[in-house]
């Protein structure tokens, strides 16, 4: 089952807090609709973003600078990040890197 | 521990899908795109670039940024001084604080301050400076250490080899351009001298005055019906442009004789072609039958011709070819002892010689291109514009061309050197 059929847009949540579903695998392909996804709500105003692991298996370097990505046009719009369902090994990978520097883990 | 046998995988991971995309053949700028991500990823850099360096504009020109901004350069200019550090320092990561005493490092110092780049990496390789890795601070906002520059440096070295190799590509493009240019230049000189010669044979006989021109046409016309290549019509048309060339050393009496020659002005004459072979054979022609049009157009399928009274497949094609637009346009020409012969004799005359003078499939397709011409499915008038309107639309001409089209065989009826089974013609309603 190839990523992008696993990629949900993101869901209709509380006013302003938007959540955004990765798909099983996280590369360039989802990587990149995440991204864009995400810049689209920051566009219309969303203050907080939430980005749902529940289905991820394996994030590869691309999935990590596409999530950087994410981080940095949230700074820039003053929103939060919030990172939700993640399994150990991700968690792990984001706590090395140093994302959970930047991101709220749910 | 475990942490950084993680962070370790994770760059291995990367470090092979770098090694894995630059050996696909996607294109340059997603390669390049892909590259900026995967080096990022690995190590959670926050922003960064991948230059390519002009060495005609001694700049270095974005081209992949993540998370640079609006205000940083996309275009970076070296200096000498600048080069020849980058060079001797090779492809290592440079700490941008600790460079600052490099011009490129104080002209850029407020770009990369206010973008908080970290890392310099010039991309050197075979001691060309080929690009430039621009990293930002990391995630972790820890100062960048030794193995992590040396992974930065390992997919530098990916990424510096895919820009050396596009550069060496656009290249080589480059000279093939310029190459061609100079073949086309070549080939356009070579057919102006081709035609002028074509001219100066013609000026030799006062009563056949633009022949070898209208030959070369003629050679052209048969050459495109047989659906050859271009290079292989430009070919043809030269072999009929230069056909008579031998007759430059005829005198000039025998040539313009207002009677039928005798047998020793004809013997004189016969030696044309093999004078013009002798002319032809030493110049490098960009096309290889030229000369041997020239020794052979006056040789028939039946062996009745000369020089050498070959046989069918003894004559070599170039020189049938011509030889049919040589017999077509001296039967279509007034000579001073005889005046041409209307189209639908000569239509008449090339069917019944087909297999005889002439090789079948030639015949007909000669014939098509007229028929073609006279229905209007194709709009050149090239015949029209050899022959006069008028020649060309006799009354009846377009049911005698059907006609001899119907009867015409593709190949050869006498097959003097290799039988083979003749195939059926076309049937042309």
């Amino acid at each position: 089952m190839i990523a992008e059929n696993h990629y949900e847009p993101a869901a209709p949540a509380a006013e302003n807090i938007a959540v955004v579903t990765a798909g099983d695998y996280l590369n360039k392909l989802t990587g990149e609709r995440i991204e864009r996804e995400c810049k689209d709500r920051l566009e219309q105003g969303c203050r907080e973003l939430v980005v749902d692991f529940s289905q991820t298996e394996v994030i590869n370097s691309i999935g990590i600078s596409i999530l950087l990505g994410v981080i940095d046009s949230a700074k820039n719009s003053g929103a939060k990040v919030v990172f939700s369902e993640l399994n150990d090994d991700s968690a792990q990978l984001f706590e090395s890197l140093g994302l959970t520097n930047h991101v709220t883990i749910a | 521990m475990i942490e950084d046998r993680t962070k370790l995988i994770h760059a291995f991971g990367a470090l092979a899908e770098l090694g894995s995309e630059v050996a696909n053949k996607n294109s340059f700028q997603e390669t390049i795109r892909t590259s900026l991500h995967l080096i990022s990823g690995a190590l959670a850099i926050m922003r960064g670039g991948v230059a390519r360096y002009s060495r005609y504009g001694h700049e270095l020109n974005m081209l992949a940024v993540r998370g640079l901004g609006d205000d940083f350069p996309l275009s970076l200019s070296l200096c000498l001084e600048d080069e020849r550090q980058f060079i001797a320092n090779g492809l290592n990561a440079i700490e941008t604080s600790q460079a600052k005493v490099l011009p490129f490092f104080q002209v850029y110092d407020r770009s990369l301050e206010s973008r908080k780049i970290e890392l310099f990496v010039p991309l050197v390789v075979r001691d060309e400076i080929v690009g430039a890795l621009f990293l930002g601070e990391k995630a972790t906002s820890l100062p960048y250490t030794t193995y992590e520059k040396e992974i930065i440096c390992a997919m530098g070295r990916h990424i510096g080899v895919a820009i050396a190799q596009r550069n060496l590509m656009a290249e080589i493009e480059r000279h093939a351009e310029e190459n061609r240019k100079l073949v086309d230049d070549m080939r356009t000189t070579y057919n102006d001298t081709v035609k002028a010669f074509a001219t100066a044979i013609d000026c030799k006989d006062k009563y056949t005055e633009g022949h070898s021109v209208r030959v070369g046409k003629y050679s052209e016309i048969i050459a495109t019906e047989l659906e050859w290549g271009p290079q292989e019509v430009e070919g043809a048309a030269v072999a009929g442009y230069l056909h008579d060339v031998g007759k430059l050393t005829v005198e000039r009496k025998i040539i313009n004789a207002p009677y039928r020659i005798n047998a020793k002005e004809s013997a004189e004459l016969n030696k044309h072609p093999g004078v013009g072979y002798e002319i032809l054979l030493p110049i490098h022609h960009p096309y290889t039958n030229v000369p041997l049009a020239a020794k052979y157009h006056h040789e028939r399928l039946d062996g009745r011709g000369y020089p050498d009274g070959l046989y069918d497949r003894e004559i070599p094609y170039i020189a049938k070819l011509v030889n049919l637009a040589d017999s077509f346009d001296a039967m279509t020409t007034d000579r001073p002892y005889k005046a041409r012969r209307p189209a639908a004799d000569v239509v008449d005359d090339l069917r019944r010689n087909a297999g005889k003078q002439f090789a079948p499939e030639l015949v007909t397709a000669f014939l098509r291109g007229m028929l073609k011409e006279l229905t209007g499915d194709n709009k050149e008038k090239r015949f029209r514009k050899l022959l006069g309107r008028e020649y060309m639309e006799a009354e009846g001409i377009v049911p005698i061309l059907r006609t001899a089209l119907n009867e015409m065989t593709p190949t050869s009826p006498l097959t003097y050197i290799n039988s083979e089974p003749q195939a059926e013609g076309p049937t042309i309603l």
